[in-house]
């Protein structure tokens, strides 16, 4: 599978990780290059300077090929905008998209965007765990 | 007609002014504490300090009877989400989002915002008609059609001086609709108007074929 990530912070460099071990042909994409010291030194797969709602940028990393596009960067507004372009303008058949607001997650997945909340996640398993 | 005005910075605070001396019912959402603070002493309580991204903010505001949301922070992002909240949440009939980034334009368009104004497309599109030697100046855009009106000046050297409007490579979609000669009333072209030099030719075209449009009629 090839997979384009967005935001190589802790869990973008660590999803790449295991992508790659794994075998597939993953690409990560930061617009900070200093944030790749992240990466395991046996990473394999392409890590590309560039702003993930960039039109251009996003060609340049292949995301015409794509299967699957992962937005993972701290703004969840930056990761929605680059969702929705991977989804509707280069019609990659897997978007998936993090959101920290559970209201925007909400929103954007009745919107056909797969959004996933951290917050609410780890929240609901914080919970489990303390009362169990 | 009551209007909410994400971003509070300049063009913020001046879209507002203008709005309220029409006698608008005004809102502004300004993430910065200080900024919003300024704004309410400037124009009164017109301003809340909040996130503008946020369901929960702008339920707050009534976001539900607005008539209409512009976004205008400095954030292409954030306008996007703003105005796609304000749509998709409480079905708010008009948003206007400001892109810094041209290429946005389209991209906001296909996400489904009614308008989008580019703040560098327009001080570029103002430059332009101030540059003499620019041939090919925006003088329109229809928005909904793709279509824009231009205007391409013939200089004195142009290989295309002396030939007939019908010789000319003219791109599909393009129409030379007017030529504005000096000293002369305007005319409407056709296939037999012969060009000449200093002629400003108003043509109707697509984004896609300005380039081919202003290399066919100017000859470089």
């Amino acid at each position: 599978m090839k997979v384009l990530i967005m935001g190589c912070e802790r869990v973008g460099a660590r999803l790449a990780g295991l992508l790659d071990i794994e075998g597939h042909d993953v690409t990560i994409l930061d617009t900070d290059a200093y944030s790749f010291r992240r990466l395991p030194s046996d990473f394999n797969g392409t890590a590309l300077v560039g702003n993930g709602i960039d039109e251009e940028a996003l060609k340049k990393a292949g995301i015409e090929k794509a299967d699957v596009f992962v937005a993972l960067t701290q703004g969840d507004n930056r990761n929605i905008m680059a969702a929705q372009i991977a989804k509707h303008i280069f019609n990659v058949p897997r978007v998936v998209c993090r959101t920290y607001d559970p209201l925007r997650q909400e929103l954007y997945t009745s919107l056909g965007i797969e959004a996933f909340s951290p917050t609410t996640i780890f929240a609901q398993m914080l919970k489990e765990r303390i009362e169990k | 007609m009551y209007i909410i005005i994400i971003g509070g910075g300049k063009v913020g605070y001046y879209l507002a002014k203008a709005l309220l001396n029409e006698g608008h019912e005004i809102l502004v959402v300004e993430k910065d504490a200080d900024r919003s603070e300024f704004i309410c002493n400037e124009l009164g309580s017109v301003c809340t300090r909040g996130d503008g991204c946020e369901v929960a903010t702008l339920a707050e505001v009534g976001t539900g009877r607005a008539d209409m949301l512009i976004a205008v922070t400095g954030d292409d992002e954030d306008n996007l989400v703003a105005c796609q909240v304000a749509k998709h949440k409480f079905n708010v009939p008009r948003t206007i989002a400001r892109t810094s980034n041209p290429k946005n334009e389209t991209i906001f368009k296909k996400l489904g915002i009614d308008v989008t104004v580019s703040s560098t497309n327009i001080i570029l599109e103002y430059i332009e008609k101030e540059v003499p030697t620019h041939p090919l100046t925006h003088l329109l855009n229809i928005r909904d059609k793709d279509l824009e009106i231009v205007e391409v000046k013939i200089p004195p050297e142009s290989p295309t001086v002396g030939k007939r409007i019908k010789e000319l490579p003219l791109p599909k979609g393009s129409v030379l609709s007017l030529i504005i000669r000096s000293q002369h009333k305007p005319i409407v072209p056709n296939a037999n108007t012969i060009l000449q030099a200093g002629d400003q030719i108003i043509a109707a075209t697509t984004p896609e074929s300005e380039d081919a449009l202003r290399t066919a009629v100017t000859g470089f």
